[in-house]
């Protein structure tokens, strides 16, 4: 550890009555007074009426997201629910007889998903351990409800708004495989 | 009319004192309010922003060109700050000293009104004295009353019961005490030459012989600059210093006992640049032109006058909002350093130095 | 603790058999020397040749390994636990060959056609020879690891997102320490059967297994049932059962533990929980009088599955699949949730537990001596049956349980289907033979002697105390966990709790004496029986003390002979055994 003492430069008179800094801020506050006031040169963005352009990669809602056959990619593996650290994402199993995947080979989905957006921080580690490509931070930044229950979303909605994300169809795959073998005859559900 | 001239004097005193009152305390209510306009516009303007610009009440659709323009200027936001602070949740924790918690903040704003009851706002509307209260002693009522300020502060503070509002406040006890000192000796020059304590003398003292920030600059400087410590304002805002603790003295309070802290700070300004107003800039009197520089002939003559002195204040509330700004906070040590080894010793020398100059060329 | 040195203590003596001096050789683990017998107990307790892998975990390293499992005949066959070894070399005198140093020189075993390369040993079926070196963590080693995890991957269908293993899968365990991230077979996979329905309990993945045998050894020799086989060849390898459908003994849910991976899994538990979600707690099963040791598997209040507990005193590393799968009625929504008392006028209402704490103990005071009899269940922990047995004295009650009795099977199922028989009678509730003091009690409320009857966690209108009989008492104190016949005629309910809500200790049919601990809380006002005896106890006789489990067991080890020397630290996580 190795600390290095700067010496201050030592101030003349002038400088200790504070004049110079004073006279300083006053020509910096007037240009910006003056550039705003008469050349209209604000920053501001008038929220609800201009909007900011969202860039990619910007991480808002977490929202589920269907292949491109129109089924769920979600299959209920519960990595999302474990590593999200505030513990926003709740799911219900489908158990042995529940809801069996509405795509072919993949066995499980959940049974209900939810995301409680008043937890949630935004902070990515669903969509990055998602092993199934079914869980994306989207666009969605404003996220609004009446009370705390309407800020739980359900997969019905989650679905609904996290619209289609096309990818590997890992499972329609395997089972294409496995029907051009002739060995074992499958018996996909 | 007529009836109030039978009226006996007592009771004409008392009727017209109660309008006085209720007006003063009206404008200088409005004043706080638009101040905090005020102060959010320039502030706003000089950071490249647009500042309020968005209540508009139903009326507003009735006036085209206009009314959009007043929105813009935000001119019924008060409105709205005001009403949102009456509905505000009044929010008490529950660890707190209830009692001191509850006083504090009418501790701290009443003291802030109460200055402006001897401050003479103009000459007279007839007959009567555009001043509340013409104290003998004003001046001493004044210094006794600001330094009541203080204990809202420190009572807050203690009553919050929490680290911020008491470390917010052990600072604002030491700056105001010191400040006080300060401010007191640098004004004393003033009745030196003025020979009295009275504020209306004091005027009519600077209409004869010229306003008093020629004759003691020095003293001028040192008040406006203790007026700034006085009341928590940058660079001298250690008691709230949003940055490092939280929001002081008020960092538990919510609601109209917030509102009421805000009202106090803008009151103390008010009532600041209505003291330097009267002491240094010739109250509501203007050189050179006779009319404006004797006591009011007329009725609309009376008004002027009171346009004068607003002008005047308006235009420290202006210098008070923009230093804001300018200058970034000071650090404990230089400000009590400044207090201090600055400004006593400086207000101490310009009464020796006025009382000299005043003994020698006197007689 | 000093044990009590009287002959009177009825700690059991532990039968020590002359142990005959054990003979050991040196090996050396890792550069580390050891010295490890030179046999030991086999699968079935027999001695046997000691094997690499066993002296290396004596050692303390671990070789990673699917078939071996030390409860099942050896079998060899998934060569993951494959090491370079090396022996001492011999001269032609046949006097080992000595470095310069002095020390023996050690020949590593290599391929006899390629002398460059190593070759290796199963360390579960290779027996060691004096002065052996095993090389667990050499490259060599590792590199036969990295191959033999990359052809158990060839055909793996890689499903971990849907199966039920992840998070306690041998495969990705070792996959991760010691396999690779790629593979060099570009060969489209071998598909199997999936979701194979096996049994009423056992679903079969096949694709996911990895051909280690031990589900078909397990049933055939220690379940006794050949149900289950290999069949087809090569990649086409396939386990299945002899009938289909049909592999249904009471223990085939062990296979699904004993599974490396998850090709074998629980109907009962598919897709119902992810494993690292489960909090795991010591208990034991509560069907039998065996008490096999359960680990309990919960998440947020709820049970979700229970796995058997290596006890070799007990259930070595098994357990029964009727013990297993009854967890659910602790989740019941019928469950006992608030304390009643039925009032003046006739009907229950709730009441605080304070309010029907002192309504007990004013019953229990007010009646006459004699005039109470206590019927409790042998499935109360003994902490509990210890402050019941201190009421009982106190009113002079006569007290007694009831026999739960079941066919038992050549493994783990006993004829007893109490948890705590022992307990009850080693504390002194019951007779040898229960129900003896059933018929007294029955005939003492017909005839109008006994007035008062405390029942814990029985019903007593099946043991031949009907509700007729009920009706002529004037309390009738009951404690239980879900609702049946007594509970709704009692005057005063108690809601218990289940022993996963709770802490305490059994004694089995062999009088092993063991404790559980506890996983979920109880639901609504139900509490652990033993916190309101206690307060009942105080109330009553003014006896203070055991606030917690541990104090109120110690105390019990001082009163009840058969426990004399106790203390609950003492008694750990298998359990002590005692004289019965
Ligand atoms: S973004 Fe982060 S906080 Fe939000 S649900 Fe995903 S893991 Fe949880
Ligand atoms: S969203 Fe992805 S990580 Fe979450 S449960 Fe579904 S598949 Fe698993
Ligand atoms: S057996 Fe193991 S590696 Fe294979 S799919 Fe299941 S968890 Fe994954
Ligand atoms: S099903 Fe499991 S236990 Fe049986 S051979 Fe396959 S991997 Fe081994
Ligand atoms: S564990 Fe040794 S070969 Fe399987």
């Amino acid at each position: 550890m190795s600390t290095k003492v700067v010496d201050r430069p030592p101030l003349t008179f002038y400088e200790r009555t504070y004049l110079p800094a004073i006279l300083g801020g006053l020509k910096v506050t007037a240009k910006h007074f003056a550039d705003t006031v008469f050349k209209g040169n604000s920053v501001t963005m008038q929220y609800p009426e201009e909007r900011w352009v969202v860039p990619e990669g910007y991480r808002g809602a977490p929202y589920l997201v269907k292949d491109q056959d129109g089924a769920t990619k979600c299959v209920s593996c519960q990595l999302c629910e474990f590593v999200c650290p505030p513990k926003a994402i709740r799911i219900t199993t489908p158990g042995a007889d529940g809801l069996t995947a509405d795509r072919k080979n993949a066995e499980k989905m959940p049974k209900e998903f939810e995301i409680n957006m008043l937890r949630c921080i935004f902070c990515g580690m669903c969509q990055e351990v998602c092993p199934e490509e079914a869980i994306f931070l989207q666009k969605d930044y404003s996220i609004t409800g009446e009370n705390r229950e309407s800020m739980i979303f359900n997969k019905e909605k989650l679905l609904k708004l996290g619209g289609t994300h096309a990818g590997v169809q890992k499972w329609k795959n395997k089972l294409e495989e496995a029907q051009a073998q002739e060995t074992f005859p499958v018996d996909a559900q | 009319m007529e009836a109030i001239n039978y009226l006996n004097p007592t009771a004409q005193m008392i009727l017209f004192s109660a309008l006085k009152i209720g007006v003063v305390f009206g404008v200088v209510m409005t004043a706080v309010a638009y101040a905090v306009l005020v102060e959010r516009k320039v502030s706003a303007w000089i950071q490249n922003r647009v500042g309020p610009n968005r209540t508009s009440p139903f009326f507003i659709d009735y006036l085209p060109v206009i009314g959009p323009f007043l929105v813009k200027l935000g001119i019924f936001q008060p409105a709205a700050d005001g009403l949102k602070f009456l509905l505000k949740e009044d929010f008490t924790p529950n660890y707190v000293r209830k009692v001191y918690f509850w006083l504090a903040p009418a501790i701290t704003v009443i003291p802030a009104l109460l200055t402006v009851a001897v401050i003479p706002f103009g000459s007279n509307l007839g007959s009567e004295k555009m001043v509340i209260a013409d104290l003998n002693v004003g001046i001493l009522y004044t210094f006794g009353i600001v330094s009541l300020g203080v204990y809202g502060i420190v009572l807050a503070g203690y009553g919050s019961n929490s680290k911020y509002p008491f470390l917010g406040s052990i600072r604002s006890t030491a700056q105001m005490i010191s400040y006080e000192i300060a401010m007191g000796m640098s004004v004393i020059p003033i009745f030196i030459l003025t020979e009295s304590l009275n504020l209306s003398d004091i005027i009519r003292y600077q209409a004869e012989h010229g306003w008093m920030i020629l004759k003691q600059p020095l003293a001028f400087v040192i008040f406006l600059i203790a007026s700034f410590a006085e009341t928590n304002r940058l660079p001298f805002d250690l008691p709230e210093s949003e940055s490092e603790l939280v929001g002081g003295y008020h960092t538990e309070y919510s609601s109209m006992k917030f509102a009421l802290f805000f009202l106090g700070e803008y009151a103390n300004m008010i009532a600041s640049a209505a003291m330097m107003v009267t002491l240094f800039l010739g109250g509501w009197t203007m050189p050179f032109i006779d009319a404006l520089n004797l006591p009011a002939s007329s009725l609309l003559l009376g008004f002027v006058h009171i346009g004068v002195f607003f002008a005047k204040m308006a235009f420290f509330m202006i210098v008070f909002i923009w230093v804001r700004w300018m200058l970034p906070r000071f650090r404990y040590d230089q400000l009590m350093d400044l207090g201090w080894r600055r400004f006593i010793p400086l207000a101490l020398a310009n009464i020796v130095v006025t009382a000299l100059v005043v003994a020698l060329f006197n007689n | 603790m000093s044990a009590p040195a009287a002959p009177s203590s009825t700690l059991a003596p532990v039968p020590a058999p002359a142990v005959p001096p054990v003979e050991t050789m040196t090996v050396i683990v890792n550069g580390k020397t050891v010295q490890v017998p030179k046999t030991m107990p086999d699968w079935q307790g027999k001695p046997a040749p000691t094997t690499m892998l066993q002296a290396a975990k004596i050692a303390g390293v671990d070789i990673p390994h699917y078939c071996y499992h030390d409860k099942l005949p050896i079998a060899g066959n998934c060569r993951m636990c494959l090491v370079e070894f090396g022996t001492p070399m011999m001269g032609p005198d046949r006097k080992p060959v000595l470095n310069e140093d002095g020390t023996p020189k050690i020949s590593r075993s290599v391929l006899p056609y390629e002398p460059g390369t190593s070759r290796g040993a199963i360390a579960c079926a290779t027996p060691i020879s004096p002065g052996m070196e095993i090389y667990a963590n050499s490259k060599a080693t590792e590199q036969m690891r990295e191959s033999v995890l990359e052809s158990l991957l060839i055909n793996h269908p890689l499903d971990c997102t849907i199966c039920d293993q992840a998070g306690e899968c041998k495969l990705q365990e070792y996959s991760v320490q010691h396999g690779k991230a790629d593979s060099q077979f570009v060969e489209t996979k071998v598909h199997k059967p999936k979701a194979v329905d096996l049994g009423p309990r056992i679903v079969l993945d096949d694709e996911r297994c990895i051909l280690c045998t031990r589900c078909i050894r397990f049933t055939r020799d220690i379940a006794g049932d050949d149900a289950l086989g290999i069949v087809n060849r090569g990649s086409y390898n396939t386990i299945s059962a002899f009938e289909p459908g049909k592999f249904d003994n009471n223990y085939t849910l062990n296979t699904v533990d004993l599974c490396p991976v998850g090709a074998l899994t629980s109907k009962d538990f598919r897709f119902k929980m992810r494993v690292w979600f489960l909090k795991e707690t010591k208990s034991l099963c509560t069907s039998c009088g065996t008490g096999c040791n359960i680990t309990t598997g919960s998440r947020e209040g709820v049970i979700h599955r229970y796995e058997p507990r290596e006890n070799d005193a007990v259930n070595g590393p098994w357990m029964c699949d009727s013990g297993r799968l009854n967890y659910r009625w602790v989740g019941r929504a019928d469950r006992l949730k608030q304390v009643l008392r039925t009032a003046a006028d006739g009907t229950r209402q709730p009441v605080s537990w304070n309010a029907a704490i002192e309504s007990a103990a004013l019953i229990l005071t007010q009646a006459p001596q004699g005039s109470v009899a206590f019927v409790v269940s042998a499935r109360q922990t003994n902490e509990e049956l210890f402050l019941l047995k201190k009421l009982a004295t106190h009113t002079g009650a006569l007290t007694d349980s009831v026999a739960r009795e079941g066919e038992p099977d050549r493994l783990l199922v006993s004829e007893d289907r109490n948890p705590n028989s022992n307990g009850v009678r080693l504390i002194g509730m019951a007779f040898t033979e229960f129900g003896f003091n059933l018929t007294k009690i029955a005939e003492g409320i017909a005839q109008g002697r006994i007035k008062t009857l405390v029942v814990f966690g029985e019903d007593v209108t099946r043991v031949g105390i009907g509700p007729e009989l009920l009706a002529k008492l004037d309390a009738l104190i009951v404690s239980d966990i879900l609702p049946n016949a007594t509970t709704a005629a009692a005057t005063l309910l108690l809601p218990g709790a289940a022993h996963a809500e709770k802490r305490g200790t059994f004694v089995n049919v062999k009088g092993r004496l063991q404790k559980f601990q506890k996983a979920v809380e109880a639901p609504g006002e139900a509490r652990p029986e033993w916190e309101f005896l206690r307060e009942l106890v105080h109330s009553l006789t003014g006896h203070n003390g055991y606030r917690t489990i541990e104090g109120l067991f110690n105390q019990m080890a001082t009163e009840v002979p058969a426990f004399a020397g106790l203390e609950w630290a003492q008694v750990g996580d298998t359990g002590v055994t005692v004289q019965i």
